[in-house]
């Protein structure tokens, strides 16, 4: 376990400065996350174009992974349609649960998650975001909780 | 097998040194580093004489208590009602009628909100908490409020996260009927008036229940002396087992009562048109107790006041007085809970980390310290964080491991930058 691989470069860097901060006025859908454990809270806001995200904002307070890890995604996922969000999810899902996962091209700057597989109580951190992101794609926008 | 061991003679000087020798845990490395352990709030350490008390009566002398007429029930019988007396000497108290095992602090102040609280309490009743108080002492009470109709006030604090005792005893009335309060706060360390509190609220007529998780393993708690109505604990932050707890109750109150569960044990005779209630303290304790924990809680009992419990306070103090020395001078922290008398806990905040990042750099440095809410999610509303890292001392702990945490907390400035 080494923490130089949980605190990577890309990690520090989006949690000092993270990508699409902010809220949407008048979104398409949004969604509230909470980690109970942590206290860990995060809004996403989402603007639609048809399937596609056209533009992703969130808002929230959480440790570095939390936010670096929301940080990414909104980056990742703008312009994308639902179903390569799908899979770009499961793709991070067994990056940071998979001891063996190997990190496809797909995943891009994502990839610096990988370190968090090895500090287990730091998983639901790093996917706090993707549930919320999920709840919001499904609408509804209630609050999803990681426990 | 007698529960109690002969105290060891006081040595001179406090060798922490020895007494570290006690805790075979500590001798443990964590991320190849040896282990800090600075989480004794949450949980302490075992101390190798409760180990062996309960390894020696899980292998020798095992069996129900009050049922059977052979050796073994005899033996553990005796064990677990000597415990009993081992806790009543402890804190003090006029009789074992008065001294009820539970599960835990939490499971005695369920068993006083269920109990008394349920069956005396209506509507324009008002239960009394202070914003100090961790989550154990604020929901059983909200349950109560609900099932029957009364009103929880909250008595506020102050930033150096102190009881405001005006503010207190302007909310005391006569409708005031419970005042539910810590003794010493788990996310702060603030040690609360209990004697003043207990003396305001028995002048409206009161009762008070004190939370004394914290208080004990730093504290002589003197029942007799502070004339709470009920005091619970835990045996696990007084180096003892998980799953057993102390509800200490006066005679009369507990007297008074409706048994909280049913079942064995809790009873004198049963057939299905009635049943008649076991005595004090047994009419509280339905079904087999937890007869290791009763046995280790003794142990850890003879264990502190072996060490003698002021000598362990004084040292820990020392260690907060170094430790709030020396965190204060890390640029960016900033230390929650600054009350004037206080337990040897330190509640923390750096500025630009959020504290689990905190911890998991001090885990990789082998430091283990508390982060999150601390289970006092209104304590954390009222300054404005989500959460604090906390750092708590108990009698195994060095002025060495604060130079640990303090080169750990170091290295979280030098990843975060």
């Amino acid at each position: 376990m080494e923490l130089k691989d949980l605190y990577r470069d890309v990690i520090l860097d989006h949690n000092r400065k993270p990508r699409n901060f902010g809220h949407i006025d008048q979104p398409d859908a949004s969604a509230e996350g909470h980690n109970p454990l942590c206290g860990d809270r995060l809004t996403i806001w989402l603007k639609m174009q048809g399937d596609r995200v056209a533009d992703v904002r969130f808002e929230g307070k959480g440790c570095a992974i939390s936010t670096a890890s929301a940080s990414l995604m909104t980056e990742a996922i703008k312009g994308k349609d639902k179903a390569s969000i799908g899979e770009l999810f499961t793709r991070v899902h067994t990056l940071l649960t998979d001891q063996d996962a190997v990190a496809s091209p797909e995943l891009g700057k994502l990839a610096a998650l990988s370190g968090v597989r090895e500090f287990p109580a730091r998983v639901k951190c790093a996917s706090l975001c993707w549930h919320t992101l999920n709840a919001a794609l499904d609408q509804g926008g209630k609050t999803v909780s990681t426990e | 097998m007698a529960a109690s061991v002969m105290p060891a003679p006081r040595p001179k000087a406090y060798d922490v040194q020895r007494v570290r020798r006690d805790f075979p845990i500590l001798a443990r490395q964590v991320n190849g580093k040896p282990l800090v352990f600075l989480d004794s709030a949450a949980s302490s350490q075992r101390a190798l004489p409760v180990i062996e008390a309960v390894d020696r009566y899980e292998k020798t002398s095992h069996a129900n208590v009050h049922r059977g007429v052979h050796a073994l029930s005899q033996e553990a019988t005796e064990a677990f009602e000597g415990a009993r007396d081992r806790v009543r000497r402890f804190v003090n108290a006029n009789s074992t009628r008065e001294i009820i095992f539970t599960r835990g602090t939490t499971e005695g102040i369920n068993l006083v909100a269920q109990s008394y609280a349920r069956s005396r309490l209506g509507r324009g009743d008002e239960i009394l908490i202070t914003a100090l108080e961790h989550h154990a002492n604020i929901v059983p009470w909200q349950i109560v409020c609900e099932q029957v109709g009364c009103t929880l006030k909250v008595a506020p604090i102050d930033q150096r996260g102190e009881l405001i005792f005006d503010q207190f005893e302007k909310l005391l009335s006569p409708r005031t009927k419970i005042v539910g309060v810590a003794h010493v706060s788990n996310a702060l360390g603030t040690i609360l008036p209990v004697k003043r509190i207990i003396e305001a609220a028995h002048r409206v007529g009161a009762l008070v229940l004190v939370d004394g998780a914290q208080a004990v393993p730093h504290a002589k708690v003197d029942m007799k002396a502070l004339d709470a109505d009920f005091y619970v604990f835990s045996a696990h932050k007084l180096y003892g087992p998980t799953g057993i707890g102390v509800l200490y109750g006066k005679e009369a109150l507990l007297n008074s009562m409706p048994p909280w569960q049913g079942g064995g044990d809790m009873i004198k005779s049963v057939s299905f048109e009635r049943t008649t209630f076991n005595d004090l303290p047994w009419k509280f304790e339905a079904g087999t107790p937890n007869i290791s924990g009763a046995i280790g809680l003794g142990a850890a009992i003879d264990y502190v006041e072996g060490l003698g419990i002021e000598a362990i306070a004084a040292h820990e103090q020392h260690l907060l007085q170094v430790a709030t020395e020396a965190l204060t001078r890390i640029p960016g922290i900033e230390i929650v809970g600054t009350a004037a008398h206080k337990a040897s806990v330190i509640s923390f905040t750096m500025a630009g980390v959020h504290p689990h990042d905190i911890g998991t750099i001090l885990d990789s440095e082998g430091v283990a310290v508390r982060t999150g809410h601390h289970c006092a999610m209104p304590v954390m509303e009222f300054f404005r964080i989500p959460a604090t890292a906390r750092a708590s001392f108990a009698c195994y702990n060095t002025v060495e491991e604060i130079d640990r945490l303090v080169a750990a907390l170091n290295k979280v400035r030098e990843v975060f930058g």
